[in-house]
Formats: C-alpha cells, sequence, structure tokens
C-alpha cells in the first residue's frame, strides 16, 4: 500500500537530512533489485528457517481459552526465535541486503536490546562491524542485554541526550549514518523512519502473518476473527496484520503502551494521545506539545517507550482498517503474570501489552471465534524489572 | 531579488547562528545586535527543537537549555518583532520541519513575513519533501533555503536549478560543529551548483577560525557560523554579547 513516495495515506515521506538522500535512494533501489532476486530470497529463507528457527509455532492456548471463557487463543510464538523476539526476522534480512549493497558494517538503535542483540547477531553471523545506540537509561533496565551485545562483538554506544531512552538512541544513530555512509548501513528496528524503511522493515516481518494464515488455515480451515499485538514503532504488530489487511473480516489490533494512563503525562499511546507530525524522517502521529516538542514518554516497557508510530499503523487507524488501544502499566504486569501461572510462558513485558487485550477481549467473543495473539518476544530480559515494579529487588 | 540577497553585496558574508532563548531571550537579542553592530551579514536564528537530529552536542545543548528556559516559536516571534525596529539586515529561521508544520505552516509563514523574517532552512526538509511548505513560503515571501551536501552529487544539479535565496553548502558529513579540517572537494560541489543558479552560495558546518573562513569564502560567497558562537554563550552566558560581537568582529575582518 505504499505510493511511489514512500506515502500511506498522508503519512510516511522522506524528512531527513540532504547528507542522507542519496543512501536512502541507493537503499531502495537495492531493496526493489533484491527483493525479487531468487537467490536472495533463497538465502533469506534458509537463515530464517535453519538459523532463526522458523517458522514460529501458532499455539493453541487451550488453559487460557477455557478460563476467559470465549473465543480459541492462539499465540503466535516470535519469542522462540533466536535471539528471543520477531526483530530477527527483520535483521537477518536488512543485514543480508546491507551485504549485498558492499556494506561492512551495521548501525542500530535498541531500546529494549532485542533489536540490538538480534543486530549484533546478525553482524557476528554475517562477518561485520556492528556499533549499537542505546539510551543510557535503558542500558541500566536493560544491563543483560548490553552484555549479550558486547559478547556478540558489538560496541555499545551509551546516549545520553534528551530523555537518554529510544528516540534520542534513533537521533544518535541517524546522527552517527550522516557522518558514515559509504561503509555503514544504519540497520532500521522498526517500521519507521524515512522511506524506504517502513517497507522493508514490514515486508521482513511480513512472514509473522503469513506463516499465522497458513497455520491456522491448516488447524482450523479458516481465517481468524482478530489479530492482536502490541505497537511501539509497530513493526511485530505490522508483521501480524499485513497478509490480513485486505481480509476485511479480520479485527486487527494495536496494543498501544498507556503507561501510568492515557489521561497522565507518563504514557506512550501514540495514537491515542499524539497528533500528525513530522519527526524521525517521517510523518506520522507523534505524543508532541502545542508547539511540536517531542514529549518524554513513558512506558514500563523500554521497547514501547517511543514517542512516535510507523506511518502505515497510522494510515491503518486514519482508514479504520486496525484499532489501536492503550494498555497501561499495571494490565501488562498482571498480563504478564497471568501468562507465565496459565501457559507456563514468560513474554516480553511489551507482549503482555497484547496479552493484557487478549484477556479483555476473549470473553466477549464466541466460543466459534479465533483469537490470534502476537507473543512478540520472550520475557527473561523484563523479570528483573518486573519484580522491582513488584517490591522485590533481586539481584542477577 | 529576494531580500536575502542583500546579505551578499558587502563582500563575502559573514553568517552568524545562534539559537534563540539560549540563555534567554534578552542575551539573544543583544547578541544578534553585537553580531550586526561588527559586521554580521545575515543572521540565521535557531527555533529551539526537543530532538535536533542534525545537530552536534553543542547546538543540541543549547536546543535543550532554551526549551527548559521556557522557550516557545510565540516567544521567539515576539523578539523578532522588537528586534526589527532597528536591525535591517536578513533575517532567517533555522529550525525543524515538526516545529513550522505543528505550529501550522500557513500561520507560521503568515507570522514571518508580519515581523520581517526572510528565509526558512529546515534540515530535515530534502528536495523531495520541499513541497511540504514551499507553496506557503513563496506566499509569504519567505525563502525555503535548500541545502547541498557532500554526498549530493548527482543531486546538486537539481538541487540548485529550484534553489531559492540563497544555497547552503554543508562542508562536511555527519553533524553541525567545529571542525580542526574540512576535507570535503567544497570547489567541484560549488562549481557544478553555479552552473545551475546564479543565487549566492555560503558555506556551514564546521567552520569556526579565520584561517577556516578565509579558505571557505574563496570558494563561495559566504561562511556560516553556528557552534563557534553558541560555545561562546554556553560558556559567557548573558556576557555573551561582548565576545560574540568580538568574534564576529575578527570574522569578518578575516573575510574583508
Amino acid at each position: 500500500m505504499t505510493n511511489a513516495n514512500g506515502r500511506f495515506g498522508v503519512h510516511g515521506g522522506q524528512y531527513i537530512p540532504e547528507t542522507l538522500m542519496n543512501a536512502v535512494i541507493e537503499l531502495e533501489q537495492a531493496y526493489a533489485h533484491y527483493k525479487n532476486d531468487p537467490a536472495f530470497q533463497r538465502e533469506l529463507t534458509t537463515l530464517l528457517n535453519e538459523y532463526a528457527g522458523r517458522p514460529s509455532r501458532l499455539y493453541e492456548a487451550q488453559k487460557m481459552t477455557r478460563e476467559l471463557g470465549g473465543a480459541k487463543v492462539y499465540l503466535k510464538r516470535e519469542d522462540l526465535n533466536h535471539t528471543g523476539a520477531h526483530k530477527v526476522n527483520n535483521v537477518l534480512g536488512q543485514a543480508l541486503l546491507a551485504k549485498r549493497m558492499g556494506k561492512t558494517r551495521l548501525i542500530a538503535e535498541t531500546g529494549a536490546g532485542q533489536h540490538g542483540v538480534a543486530t549484533a547477531t546478525a553482524a557476528a553471523l554475517l562477518g561485520m562491524e556492528c556499533v549499537v545506540f542505546m539510551g543510557e537509561e535503558d542500558t541500566r533496565r536493560q544491563a543483560l542485554n548490553v552484555y549479550r551485545m558486547r559478547l556478540l562483538g558489538a560496541e555499545v554506544v551509551p546516549v545520553t541526550t534528551g530523555t537518554a531512552t529510544l528516540k534520542d538512541a534513533v537521533s544518535e544513530a541517524m546522527r552517527e549514518w550522516t557522518s558514515r555512509i559509504t561503509d555503514t548501513h544504519y540497520c532500521l528496528g522498526s517500521v519507521m523512519g524515512p522511506h524506504p524503511f517502513p517497507t522493508i522493515v514490514r515486508d521482513f516481518q511480513a512472514v509473522i502473518s503469513k506463516e499465522i494464515k497458513a497455520q491456522l488455515l491448516e488447524k482450523e480451515g479458516r481465517l481468524p476473527d482478530a489479530v492482536i499485538a502490541c505497537v511501539g514503532g509497530g513493526s511485530n504488530a505490522i508483521g501480524s496484520f499485513y497478509h490480513f489487511i485486505e481480509d476485511k473480516a479480520v479485527r486487527l489490533i494495536g496494543c498501544e503502551a498507556a503507561g501510568r494512563g492515557i489521561d497522565s503525562f507518563e504514557t506512550a499511546a501514540t495514537i491515542n494521545t499524539g497528533r500528525l507530525g513530522i519527526f524521525h524522517g517521517m510523518k506520522s502521529y507523534f505524543c508532541q506539545d502545542e508547539y511540536g516538542q517531542i514529549a518524554p514518554v513513558y512506558s514500563i516497557s523500554a521497547g514501547l517507550d517511543y514517542p512516535g508510530i510507523g506511518p502505515e499503523h497510522a494510515h491503518l487507524h486514519d482508514i479504520g482498517r486496525a484499532e489501536y488501544v492503550p494498555v497501561r502499566d499495571d494490565e501488562a504486569v498482571c498480563a504478564f503474570e497471568y501468562l507465565a501461572k496459565t501457559e507456563g510462558i514468560i513474554a516480553a513485558i511489551e507482549s503482555a501489552h497484547a496479552v493484557a487485550h487478549a484477556i479483555k477481549l476473549a470473553p466477549e467473543m464466541d466460543r466459534e471465534q479465533l483469537l490470534v495473539v502476537t507473543i512478540s518476544g520472550r520475557g527473561d530480559k523484563d523479570c528483573a524489572a518486573i519484580a522491582r515494579y513488584r517490591g522485590e529487588d533481586i539481584h542477577e | 531579488m529576494s531580500r536575502m540577497q542583500l546579505a551578499f553585496a558587502n563582500g563575502k558574508a559573514f553568517i552568524a547562528f545562534l539559537t534563540c532563548g539560549d540563555p534567554d531571550l534578552e542575551t539573544t537579542a543583544a547578541a544578534v545586535r553585537a553580531a550586526v553592530e561588527n559586521g554580521a551579514d545575515l543572521i540565521e536564528l535557531g527555533i529551539p527543537f526537543s530532538d535536533p537530529t542534525a545537530e552536534g552536542p553543542v547546538i543540541q545543548g543549547a536546543n535543550l537549555r532554551a526549551l527548559s528556559g521556557g522557550m516557545t516559536t510565540d516567544r521567539v516571534f515576539a523578539m523578532v518583532r522588537e528586534l526589527r525596529r532597528d536591525v535591517s539586515i536578513p533575517l532567517v529561521f533555522m529550525t525543524y520541519a515538526n516545529v513550522v508544520f505543528s505550529y501550522g505552516a500557513a500561520r507560521f509563514m503568515a507570522a514571518c513575513q508580519e515581523i520581517g523574517i526572510d528565509g526558512l532552512i529546515l534540515p530535515d526538509l530534502p528536495f523531495e519533501e520541499k513541497d511540504e511548505f514551499l507553496p506557503l513560503c513563496r506566499q509569504h515571501g519567505v525563502d525555503l533555503i535548500s541545502l547541498v551536501a557532500p554526498t549530493s552529487e548527482n543531486r546538486i544539479a537539481m538541487i540548485a536549478e529550484e534553489a531559492e535565496g540563497s544555497l547552503y553548502i554543508v562542508s562536511s558529513l555527519g553533524v553541525t560543529g567545529t571542525r580542526s579540517e574540512i576535507r570535503t572537494d567544497l570547489a567541484s560541489i560549488v562549481a557544478v551548483a553555479r552552473q545551475h543558479t546564479n543565487i549566492p552560495c555560503a558555506i556551514g558546518f564546521g567552520i569556526s577560525t579565520p584561517e577556516q573562513a578565509v579558505r571557505m569564502a574563496a570558494l563561495a560567497d559566504g561562511v556560516i557560523v553556528g557552534s563557534a558562537i553558541v560555545k561562546l554563550l554556553e560558556r559567557y552566558g548573558k556576557d555573551a554579547p561582548a565576545y560574540i560581537g568580538a568574534y564576529v568582529r575578527e570574522m569578518k575582518d578575516a573575510l574583508r
């Protein structure tokens, strides 16, 4: 649904410094070539299957279904991928693409650290240099992931500017890219930023909905009634939605991080509290003040702690094709604990936002209906923070 | 001819940048007057933005200091209105697309026209996206300044062809900030640009010393200095205008 200028309705575009224009044009051209190149696609599929462990399972959550007493719940287990999240789908694609373009160095931003770990992993595998920018605040919240990245051979640069979180890491990665372009690819981690990133990342993540569709047709002989995923920038959500966009009967629901609530200032729910704006290379919805200053957003989840949303989501919202609901910290933490106790699955706190909405929605649906929830990542990284949230201090 | 070109009628132009409201608007206004009295030909007034992605640490710091001091777009407009009572050289705004967009582009440009702003530089608005604001800029007599970068190569002709006011040549890769050395082949970039436009070309990014200014001015019609001036504001705060005046005099004298 992208047009020639990388627009999704009014959203998207390329609002970046002139210094980067030829780099994104080169990327666009390379991607246009390789996405139709059978050898490239074969290599990517082999990596996804043999290295990352795809296809990921579509698991029927029988206990959850029984307890909630409504729709039959399926969990799309992206947490079972190598590196523990959906991020690897995009990173393997972009790293292979960068390598074909002759780049030898990957830079990336990361919030919770999952995208950074995935990028460091791909760089190790493909023999590329890797530098990851991470807000200093997040390097403290996610110390384990910082160590994992270093173990994988990446350099982790703590970003101290602004709020020292994900948005600042994105800004710093963009600044770094403007200073070193020839050998460096910016491996952007979500469906955001300037065109062609929202399209490239979506295409690499679309494997999620492609698999859900095939797996559900095999198990149930039909499409789901609703698909739920968490949304920060929105890459696992667009990946989960993409192949259902034309199937109008399938409800698509994105769960935004409401932090302490959408009526508070401590929120990251972009669709529910933001306004149209231009930032980080794209036109989309952003949390901002009346003068367009980007708001210092908050969520318990470092991965959803971002003041914007990908342009395709903004468009799906505008045309009413997808719904975006706010989920608070406390609801996500309860869902995190619920899924662990009910199904024996420790999901990422990001994914727990989607589980929280499923807990609300499933009982309102009929028993014949099918509800798919994407578990975008695993929650080991969050255990210490959730324990702290519950007043327990554990040392790793 | 646009008013902006008056800045280039006085030999090689010295263009000073500073961030409005760092440390406060009174100091900004005093610094502008000091720069003007000491020979600055054009002033770029930065309207602070929370996340200035094209700036190095020095100007990032100025943006954040200004915002935490309560700076807003409306307060910047009020300062310019007051400055215009005695400052007649061309003034341009430099800010980010979202500051203009969120204010309402039409309302923003109308205000620029009313208070006497001659041009607008938006580092995150490349050629491909300039139609976002260009029609409104033209309607209100504000030149939307185009930038050319060391990586522009095959794009220079296209950008120069449609450039208005003056052309901003970015000297180096990366973000704003002082540099000990500028290695880009700027002579070739300027030569290509000149084949496609008659408007003045000014070089910015990384320039801080009179020697650098002289070398850059030999290639173009003017030089733009930002971080070196912002550093004076960071260091001397409210006392900075006197230092800025002396610095501008030294730079402009070197260019004469």
